[in-house]
């Protein structure tokens, strides 16, 4: 009763390959417009975060990276008449493999009967603008960029895909949902004034990190539009690892899980013999 | 007050940790039940992934069960041999209980299986407790008492060959019943991850005739190692044991177990089976209305890791 698997895993690379292609031809379009005008030169983005790696310890409830960053210009750079715009796109640690299962009726009772699984998907991905994403860019810029929390956009599905499972008549609820369980979680969100400038030309950016944030490397790719039109883009990392004790537990589960497992079990033995000895009554 | 559990990875307030620990706790060493199904349900409603819950609250489980197994043990109030004979069948059953997990989750099957004997079981074993326990209710206002055994009648499951003394739980019964019901009793754990005890305590009371006083302790003891085998297994071969929940639900368990062992030597024994059978039924009836009625979210994400 499995529906087709929908697998993308063979398609990871060729996702970055065709991103990659598609800032290339934009850079490509960039320059070829400036060169055109004159000597004119486009903006520049310099970013720093607040920590490159942010710890968990034993009382971590979620925390906080803050972005700062910095429009560039010189004498050549064109004048520009609106203000500037930012968007800041996190994308946490993936999963290797997630399924996602629907319940249908079968006879008097709601069992889970289909399901598809979808390969590679970030467990966290935050976006963080100046403006509303609709007020910043066109629809298709937004496409292009992967800008927003459609499923689509949000799975890092190449476009030909994309289109490929509409013609395929697959059920785009699937990936609905996954981005609607995991905003449920707190881990998919978008927040529409996130990014906000101290001067027309300096930007500031809190990247919040919910309790249950999956431990792991974060991409934080930052934008920079002006009239809907995408002038610079930065790409930075900062990671979210355990430490200490939370650490040590976490590697000997894996590396050792025998000896974990033992010890697991003599002290459960040892605290309940502790228990029965505490609490004698004769 | 909050702290981060590595393999769930995830934080938790203690508190509540401490109080689900207290509560499964008491009502496991009141009844002589793992309580492995009242905490799995919990754990997952308050947001652990479902493998790490069934695992970690196993150790709880270890640990309750050596605590009430040792106490049953200083007053007395274990068949030894019962429960030796017990053991070895369930860890056959648990063996074979992991193997038809396996078979039935590449069948895609294994949703509609646990679902469903949830369901049957729990209502099933819970209502037959029930009617028993209004029965009895009911002959004992009439007047009538109803001895429960009377001296050279037995069921004739107990007079297959075979036939060995238990002189704590006075009885003469044929291995080959009781072997069949530890086996069952593990091999349902094995594949509804619950330690088997609410299925192990009214089979000894009602098929078997054990004594009340002796049903607790020599289910606890069957359930030490077959939650000890358990948690074992899950831990090499899932990593799904996040120690830190395990302890704190064990110190919040000890507790509870304490009260809820002492509890139960001051319940009468028609009571204790009343509120058994509820409980279980109760649980039952629960799995029934959210088979029932139409999800709010018809997806789930499965396998999250």
């Amino acid at each position: 009763m499995q529906a087709p698997r929908l697998s993308k895993s063979s398609d990871t690379r060729f996702s970055s390959g065709s991103l990659c292609a598609a800032v290339i031809a934009m850079i490509v379009a960039l320059l070829v417009a400036l060169l055109a005008t004159g000597t004119a030169r486009a903006e520049g983005l310099v970013i720093s975060l607040s920590n490159h790696q942010v710890m968990i310890t034993s009382n971590f409830t979620g925390s906080q990276v803050t972005l700062f960053g910095a429009v560039q210009r010189d004498e050549q750079t064109i004048a520009r008449t609106t203000g500037y715009d930012v968007a800041v796109v996190v994308r946490g640690p993936r999963f290797n493999e997630v399924t996602i299962r629907r319940k249908e009726r079968l006879g008097p009772i709601w069992i889970n009967r289909t399901q598809e699984t979808f390969e590679d998907v970030p467990r966290y991905l935050a976006i963080l603008s100046s403006r509303p994403l609709d007020d910043l860019t066109s629809e298709i810029m937004r496409d292009r960029l992967r800008l927003g929390l459609d499923p689509r956009i949000a799975m890092q599905m190449p476009p030909e895909e994309a289109d490929a499972l509409q013609e395929a008549q697959q059920d785009p609820d699937y990936a609905e949902a996954l981005v609607r369980l995991r905003m449920q979680d707190g881990q998919y969100f978008e927040i529409g004034r996130g990014v906000t400038f101290i001067t027309p030309m300096i930007f500031r950016a809190a990247i919040p990190l919910p309790a249950g944030a999956p431990p792991g490397n974060y991409e934080v790719e930052t934008l920079l539009f002006a009239d809907g039109v995408l002038l610079a883009r930065d790409i930075t990392n900062f990671e979210l690892v355990k430490t200490g004790f939370e650490q040590r537990v976490a590697e000997w589960a894996e590396t050792r899980a025998a000896a974990y497992g033992f010890i697991t079990v003599f002290l459960a033995m040892f605290f309940g013999w502790l228990a029965s000895v505490i609490f004698r009554r004769d | 007050m909050q702290i981060y559990l590595p393999i769930a990875e995830m934080s938790v307030s203690v508190f509540v940790l401490l109080g689900l620990g207290a509560a499964v706790g008491f009502i496991s060493g009141l009844f002589g039940i793992g309580g492995g199904f009242l905490m799995t349900p919990l754990l997952i409603f308050i947001g652990i992934p479902p493998a790490i819950a069934v695992a970690s609250q196993m150790a709880q489980i270890v640990a309750s069960s050596t605590t009430s197994g040792l106490a049953a043990f200083r007053r007395k109030a274990l068949d030894l041999k019962l429960a030796s004979l017990l053991t070895v069948g369930g860890l056959v059953g648990t063996g074979l209980g992991i193997w038809f997990f396996a078979a039935a989750r590449a069948a895609g099957q294994l949703d509609i299986v646990i679902v469903v004997s949830y369901v049957t079981l729990f209502s099933v074993v819970g209502g037959l407790m029930l009617i028993e326990s209004v029965k009895e209710y009911w002959s004992s206002r009439k007047g009538t008492v109803r001895s429960r055994r009377r001296a050279g009648e037995h069921p004739a499951y107990l007079g297959l060959p075979l036939r060995m003394r238990f002189h704590r739980s006075q009885l003469y019964a044929s291995v080959i019943p009781l072997l069949g019901v530890a086996f069952f009793v593990g091999f349902a754990g094995a594949v509804l991850g619950i330690g088997g005890g609410f299925i192990m305590v009214p089979a000894l009371l009602y098929l078997f005739r054990v004594p009340t006083s002796m049903v607790v302790g020599t289910s606890q003891f069957q359930i030490l190692w077959a939650s000890t085998a358990a948690l074992l297994l899950h831990a090499i071969a899932n990593q799904a044991v996040d120690a830190v929940l395990a302890f704190i639900l064990i110190i919040g368990g000890v507790f509870g177990a304490q009260f809820g062992a002492r509890a139960s030597r001051h319940l009468r024994a028609d009571l204790f089976r009343f509120l058994l059978a509820l409980l279980i039924l109760g649980v039952g009836l629960r799995f029934a209305i959210e088979l029932v009625l139409r999800p709010t979210e018809l997806f789930s994400i499965a396998n999250g890791g």
